[in-house]
């Protein structure tokens, strides 16, 4: 078993103090190794399989002659393959990679049978292929969110039952007396997800329920995987490594149970704001829309106590990569969620409903604050993984501003664009309401359609910026499964070296 | 927070009270809506819609349309819809009652398709405007679906259903474009969504008169 001398020189103080209980994380971290690294590996192909399907979908919508030949490549299709290769594909592997990790160590208990949770998970990505090869081929469900065609979701269902219990067990036998507010979200999402999932599963495509109440189903799920399954990953995350690079306890407890709860009570009701204006009931939409409104309370919450433990330490940002993807998701999940409530409202909505406002908002939540935070987590782990560390602080650089940038120049484009789009579509209301001449329409589809060109170009080329930093992301990981384990004690790899540092490396 | 009990009940308790109000309610409120069948023509409505349009809603799916275009019209006043001549009343829950898969959307990249048959009666328009849509509505950024088209040479007499192209795409000469068996199908669903009935109950209720613009634009 490997010693803990090279988590030692972590930058971590809070674990360097005690020999003994370093050894008994190391030995938990190796117990996890097999399955962690096989879920580690799949989320990356994924993230790069997902980012190419999305670059032929963005440039679709500008050129729509690209590789217009080509039916499995149709633009309904390949954005398809793009939501579920990022969301089942990348999203999922890596939150059962943070998962089964966080989980070990905080509850203090090894993995056991790590090859049976690793069928679970060869168990997953094959449906996950099956799914997206059924999309590609024309059997998508066209249900948003769950386009993964009934063949392949049992298996789906079975690996994450099988990948959940793993984790429940783990809580379950460990010897940590306490339930770190990590574990909370952790073990609510493996709850909520095959809830959602199942009842959404049955009501939209085993037994569909008449009418509109499907579409109530299919947004309460899409929604819910988004504020059920990935925000609580996504926290648990947050919550874990940013005291733990930063060597000192989270804010308040309190502040964290307030958090908690307000998410879980009000998080599930929002999703009817995607109805908003549509054949279903007012009173639900009104509902739907107040819980979005709400949720700024736990929003509020965890921001604040995120920022009351980060504060004084800011200067940290400077050395840490962990530390700068995770600090750069936390702040974007205020953002992001702060402007979601907005959206929701009617008079916000009746704008930008049905425009690439949406998206922005899609990939602000699931990009600048999820991935980011995952990419966070996964420079923390893999270190402790493979006992060695990140080859090349450059490309961590690269990965960090390519992605940084980009999501957010795709975030604001989109954000204006679908503004613009929005109120160009309600061009003949706003004539009517100018006094002008009744039926003006000022603005034909097809101009909104010319108009929109120049922010989907933009999106496009803030996709390619995004891909590189993968590439650099996909090149590091791979260099560093490849090259040996170095003799010595080695460092962190940090982008530069904080002055307390130059000490330990001599 | 240490008690793994409570943090199940609640979570269980959290999940379980939004599918009560948002699916559960909703499902016996309105889940078994039934057709209206209206006494001057003996007619249930919505209307079914015949088994070869069925077949080109399944293509409908396969190629993901719902993803750039909605199904639902707005009420007037809100949005643009009427205006825009997307329908002459908003949608309402009933008009999806018989749809074995609802297709609501949302996004409009290109316009609701929620009376596309209303609005759009010719057969050649779609299959042009499928096949390229540059050829009908120039700027476009929908995709070709020129695959749904088969390129054959021409036995005997041409084919009455062959696309009359312009010059610049038509085939060489003894050769002609004709729709496939999905491309069929799928003009036939296209043509067929249209919700021109207006419920009593729902006209009484629910359905918001357009305000502003009495002769204006359809």
């Amino acid at each position: 078993m490997a010693s803990g001398t090279n988590l030692s020189e972590s930058l971590n103080p809070a674990t360097s103090s005690e020999a003994v209980k370093r050894a008994e994380l190391s030995e938990i971290d190796a117990s996890t190794k097999i399955p962690a690294l096989f879920f580690l590996c799949s989320a990356l192909g994924w993230i790069l399989i997902g980012t190419i399907f999305a670059l032929i979908a963005s440039f679709k919508m500008h050129t729509p002659g690209f590789l217009g030949d080509a039916e499995w490549l149709t633009f309904g299709r390949v954005r398809t393959a793009h939501l579920n290769a990022v969301i089942y594909g990348w999203a999922s592997n890596a939150s059962f990679l943070v998962i089964i990790w966080l989980m070990a160590r905080l509850s203090r208990s090894l993995l056991r049978h790590p090859i049976l949770l690793l069928t679970a998970g060869v168990f997953w990505n094959v449906g996950v292929t099956i799914g997206i090869y059924g999309i590609l081929t024309g059997d998508s469900t066209s249900i948003e969110w769950l386009e993964i065609p009934p063949y392949a979701t049992p298996l789906l269902f079975v690996a994450y039952a099988l990948m959940g219990v793993w984790a429940v067990i783990m809580f379950r036998f460990g010897k940590s007396p306490h339930i770190y507010v990590s574990q909370w979200y952790i073990l609510a999402a493996l709850f909520w997800f095959p809830w959602i999932y199942s009842v959404a599963q049955i009501m939209t495509i085993w037994a569909p329920a008449r009418g509109t109440v499907q579409a109530l189903v299919n947004w309460w799920f899409a929604h819910n995987v988004l504020g059920l399954w990935f925000t609580p990953i996504g926290l648990a995350s947050v919550y874990y490594f940013l005291p733990k690079v930063l060597g000192k306890p989270i804010h308040s407890y309190y502040l964290s149970v307030l958090g908690f709860w307000s998410l879980a009570i009000f998080y599930n009701w929002a999703g009817v704001h995607h109805l908003v204006g549509g054949p279903v009931p007012a009173w639900v939409q009104t509902a739907g829309i107040a819980a979005s409104i709400m949720m700024l309370i736990p929003v509020v919450v965890t921001g604040i106590n995120h920022h009351m433990t980060m504060i004084g330490s800011f200067n940290a940002l400077r050395y840490s990569p962990t530390l700068r993807f995770i600090v750069f998701g936390a702040v974007n999940y205020t953002l992001v969620s702060v402007i979601g409530s907005f959206m929701s409202l009617r008079g916000w909505a009746e704008i930008t409903h049905f425009t690439q406002h949406t998206i922005a908002h899609a990939h602000h939540g699931l990009y600048a604050f999820f991935t980011m935070v995952m990419f966070g987590a996964i420079y923390y782990i893999l270190p402790r993984l493979l006992l060695k560390e990140w080859p090349s602080a450059a490309l961590i650089s690269v990965h960090f501003w390519a992605t940084a940038v980009g999501s957010l120049i795709m975030v604001l484009v989109l954000t204006v664009g679908g503004f613009h789009q929005g109120l160009l579509l309600n061009t003949p209301k706003l004539a009517n309401t100018l006094g002008l001449q009744p039926g003006t329409d000022p603005v034909p589809f097809l101009e909104v359609v010319r108009v929109m060109n120049k922010y989907l170009v933009s999106r496009s080329l803030s996709g390619i910026l995004i891909f590189v930093g993968h590439l650099a992301f996909a090149v590091n990981v791979v260099w560093m499964l490849l090259k040996p384990r170095s003799a010595e004690v080695t460092a962190p790899t940090l982008f530069r070296n904080p002055p307390e540092m130059e000490v330990v490396t001599r | 927070m240490n008690r793994a009990p409570l943090l199940f009940l609640g979570a269980f308790f959290a999940v379980a009270f939004s599918w009560t109000g948002i699916i559960l309610s909703n499902q016996i409120a309105y889940g078994k809506l039934t057709p209206v069948i209206d006494q001057s023509d003996n007619k249930a409505y919505p209307l079914p819609i015949s088994g070869q349009a069925q077949q080109g809603k399944l293509v409908y799916q396969d190629l993901g349309c719902m993803y750039c275009h909605t199904q639902q019209v707005r009420r007037p006043g809100y949005g643009a819809d009427d205006l825009r001549g997307w329908g002459d009343r908003q949608s309402v829950a009933r008009d999806y009652i018989r749809e074995q898969r609802v297709l609501l959307g949302t996004m409009r990249t290109g316009p609701d398709l929620r009376n596309i048959g209303a609005r759009q009666t010719s057969t050649e328009w779609h299959y042009l405007h499928l096949y390229d849509p540059q050829l009908t509505s120039a700027g476009s950024n929908m995709p070709p679906f020129a695959f749904l088209f088969e390129k054959r040479k021409i036995v005997g007499e041409p084919s009455p259903k062959a696309l009359r192209l312009p010059p610049a795409y038509a085939p060489e000469a003894g050769w002609e474009i004709v729709p496939t068996e999905r491309a069929e199908s799928l003009v036939t669903y296209l043509l067929s969504l249209k919700d021109t009935y207006t419920y009593p109950d729902e006209a009484r209720r629910v359905y918001v008169a357009p305000a502003a613009n009495p002769e204006g634009k359809k």
